[in-house]
């Protein structure tokens, strides 16, 4: 199977091309860029006229649901929501039901995801036995299952001396810790940022120093342990600032923000808009503003959609009595565009948040479009516009903050390993 | 954003919290809530029959028989249909979403609901999901809202002090967890009360509670310096517990009000409490039942207060 993508504005943020090229895929891979390769002859030709062409894009944190809660959502529903999003690598964490604890689980759920041949799927296993923060997960059977990290999900690890080991047990075996640093007992019950609006609304608050005290023990531990520390969804300012310092100071730390803390704040709860009910919690202007700049100067590593479906049901309830979680992987590429345009960050920057830069906090050689490599790749319209309605969302979790939205960017096709798995 | 308290034509459709309840219609509702109390004696609460044919719901998703009796006078009052309703102990307890209860009880063919829940938004969640000709009124959601409450303290301090341009008035108390006070607060600053102070110590009080407009005091003596109102606020045992307070006894001495402490504030000041008090915690017997408390009219006031807004919201025009 040979395809050529012609006309195409080539945006590959790994090899700094950002320019009008062609792309000729052979079976599987990229087979050049910009020449034609001798004796090519294309099976498939796909017209990118206006279109720009991009390393299919690589998400760091989306839910699918399985196995356990396939009432919210299920692989299908999901990795067709990911392909229609431009997604074709995204990394899934372990708070299934049971958790991903056992090779066993994250073997099925790679081979299910394998049998749709629609996007990657890259388990992250649970670093504790049932998420329970007591008992290490037997890691290096694990990771031969197919895990690239080991995660907490939103689940306390409340006992530092577990935390510590489990940490030196991964840092022995070379495997990644991605943690979400939030204090529980200052966490406990709350629903929103202690600011302006949770006191104005009465809701239940999580304070900045919930974060604030689990990332300076994380540090401190990934300092002391040497382990390959990830930090999941920053969210103050506070902690871009401790994120910041630690890697001047030499510290092997990476970081990743949601879509919704770099668009929305507590504002945009409103009058109780459970939507907004997500965690961590929406923050004030000041933590949004240092979320970019965090973004821009390279603290933060990588912009992930926290896709989270929520089941209708769940979602309809007073804001505190809300389950927590939005749908978002469909919107990440329009979103990342609107970051980008908003702060005036040049595409070939801006994309790299969404593909090398994830790519390499998996430890996979991918995220790019390099001759050789795999075919992963997006194609999309910069001009396009559309509005976000939820019934013609993919997802099954129907469930945004970003509901009425107007987005420019749209997704035309997406390939993985050479072959269009979405096209419109 | 639309407000949800008004319906597509900007009038009053729910009652769901003094925070953007424009002036007037606080100030409609003081002043009709003043047209049900009989002027021979003062204390005496008309029958009017504006909600005569109309079904008003109290559906009480948390118990409190107090507030509930009073909406229930205060219908009847008006000649309403009364259907009460005790959901903490059946529906929801089965099973049935908080959906279906309301969808189940709109079928009724209810005029109103009385809603009070322990979830903060439970009101404004409940009024987006009602159907356009049904009215919700607030009677208490979490930590968020009473606007009943603070209307009647509104109507009490109008009508000890005629004017709300040159007040000074302190709420005392656990503000962090207090429906009541967040609405006093907002009623106060929208009606023109200068200077509004809260007292109480750090663990009961929000973090960002001056964003509210109000001033903070930690020390009861400088915080009711002056003032011409002291509203107290009622403290829940169970604040001992979770480490907010070391017990009731170290609060009383400290944030109780005594008559020492009343002394420091204006001669004619005068005392509220949303009941029901906890005498020798938040507050010394001598003040509760002293001159100076105004605690039983506003239990009064809070009939007609309640009158004026359901008749205000469903009733033919008074």
């Amino acid at each position: 199977m040979k395809t050529h993508i012609r006309n195409g504005h080539l945006i590959d943020p790994k090899n700094k091309i950002n320019a009008l090229q062609d792309l000729y895929i052979i079976d599987k891979r990229i087979a050049s860029i910009g020449k034609v390769p001798s004796g090519f002859v294309a099976d498939k030709v796909i017209d990118a006229s206006g279109l720009i062409v991009m390393p299919g894009m690589i998400d760091v944190a989306a839910r699918l649901r399985e196995p356990g809660y396939e009432y919210i959502a299920t692989l299908e529903s999901e990795m067709a929501a990911a392909v229609t999003g431009g997604v074709t690598s995204l990394a899934c964490p372990p708070d299934t039901d049971p958790p991903l604890d056992e090779p066993g689980l994250v073997e099925m759920l790679k081979h299910r995801a394998r049998s749709l041949n629609q996007c990657r799927v890259f388990p992250v296993g649970a670093l504790t036995y049932g998420l329970k923060g007591a008992e290490l997960t037997e890691m290096i059977e694990l990771s031969d299952a197919g895990c690239k990290a080991f995660s907490q999900a939103d689940a306390p690890l409340t006992d530092t001396r577990v935390l510590m080991r489990a940490m030196q047990y991964a840092a022995t075996f070379g495997y990644r810790v991605w943690l979400r640093p939030q204090d529980s007992f200052l966490a406990k019950d709350g629903v929103a940022h202690d600011g302006e609006v949770s006191t104005r609304l009465g809701l239940p608050a999580i304070p900045v120093v919930a974060e604030t005290i689990a990332l300076s023990t994380m540090l401190q531990l990934a300092k002391e342990t040497g382990v390959i520390m990830h930090i999941c969804r920053i969210s103050s300012a506070e902690g871009v600032e401790m994120l910041r310092t630690a890697k001047q100071g030499g510290l092997k730390v990476s970081c990743d923000v949601s879509i919704n803390h770099l668009h929305l704040t507590e504002m945009d709860i409103g009058y109780f808009d459970a939507n907004c009910h997500l965690m961590p919690p929406l923050r004030s202007l000041r933590d949004k503003a240092a979320l970019r700049a965090g973004l821009l100067d390279g603290t933060i590593d990588a912009i992930c959609s926290n896709h989270s479906p929520v089941d209708d049901d769940a979602k309809q309830l007073p804001f505190a009595e809300a389950e927590a979680g939005a749908t978002g992987i469909e919107l990440l590429l329009p979103l990342v565009l609107k970051w980008a345009e908003q702060d005036k960050v040049p595409l070939l920057e801006a994309l790299s948040r969404i593909t090398i830069n994830p790519a390499q906090l998996l430890g996979q050689k991918m995220g790019h479009l390099s001759v050789g490599a795999h075919a992963d790749i997006c194609v999309f319209d910069p001009k396009a516009t559309w509005k976000i309605e939820p019934a013609a969302l993919k997802s099954q979790g129907k469930n945004t903050p970003f509901n009425g939205y107007e987005m420019q960017g749209r997704v035309r096709y997406t390939l993985l390993n050479g072959q269009v798995v979405f096209q419109q | 954003m639309n407000n949800p308290q008004l319906n597509k034509h900007g009038e009053f459709q729910h009652l769901l919290s003094t925070e953007g309840l424009p002036v007037s219609i606080i100030r409609d509702i003081l002043d009709r809530a003043a047209t049900f109390i009989d002027n021979s004696d003062g204390l005496e609460i008309k029958n009017v029959s504006l909600l005569q044919g109309k079904s008003v719901f109290n559906v009480f998703f948390e118990n409190s028989t107090r507030t509930r009796t009073t909406f229930e006078i205060a219908a009847k009052r008006l000649s309403a249909d009364v259907v009460n309703l005790n959901i903490g102990s059946s529906s929801t307890s089965k099973g049935e979403t908080l959906l279906d209860t309301v969808d189940n009880l709109c079928a009724m063919h209810a005029d109103m609901f009385i809603v009070r829940h322990s979830a903060s938004g439970a009101a404004h969640f409940i009024a987006k999901h009602v159907a356009p000709e049904v009215h919700v009124v607030n009677a208490g959601d979490g930590r968020h809202a009473h606007p009943t409450q603070a209307l009647l303290d509104m109507f009490t301090i109008r009508h000890y002090k005629k004017e709300f341009h040159n007040l000074s008035v302190a709420i005392v108390g656990d503000v962090l967890h207090s429906r009541v006070a967040r609405s006093q607060i907002h009623a106060l600053t929208t009606l023109g009360v200068p200077d509004v102070r809260v007292v109480a110590p750090k663990t009961l009080l929000p973090n960002h509670v001056d964003k509210l407009g109000v001033r903070v005091y930690q020390d009861m003596e400088q915080g009711l310096k002056d003032v011409d109102v002291v509203m107290m606020l009622r403290l829940q045992n169970e604040r001992m517990q979770g480490a907010l307070l070391p017990s009731a006894q170290e609060y009383f001495k400290h944030y109780g009000l005594t008559q020492n402490r009343l002394a420091l504030a204006k001669k004619d000041a005068i005392v509220m409490h949303p009941g029901p008090m906890n005498r020798g915690v938040e507050i010394d017997s001598r003040v509760a039942d002293g001159s100076q408390a105004v605690i039983l009219p506003q239990v009064t006031y809070g009939i007609a207060v309640r009158m004026a807004v359901m008749s205000m919201l469903a009733g033919s025009k008074a």
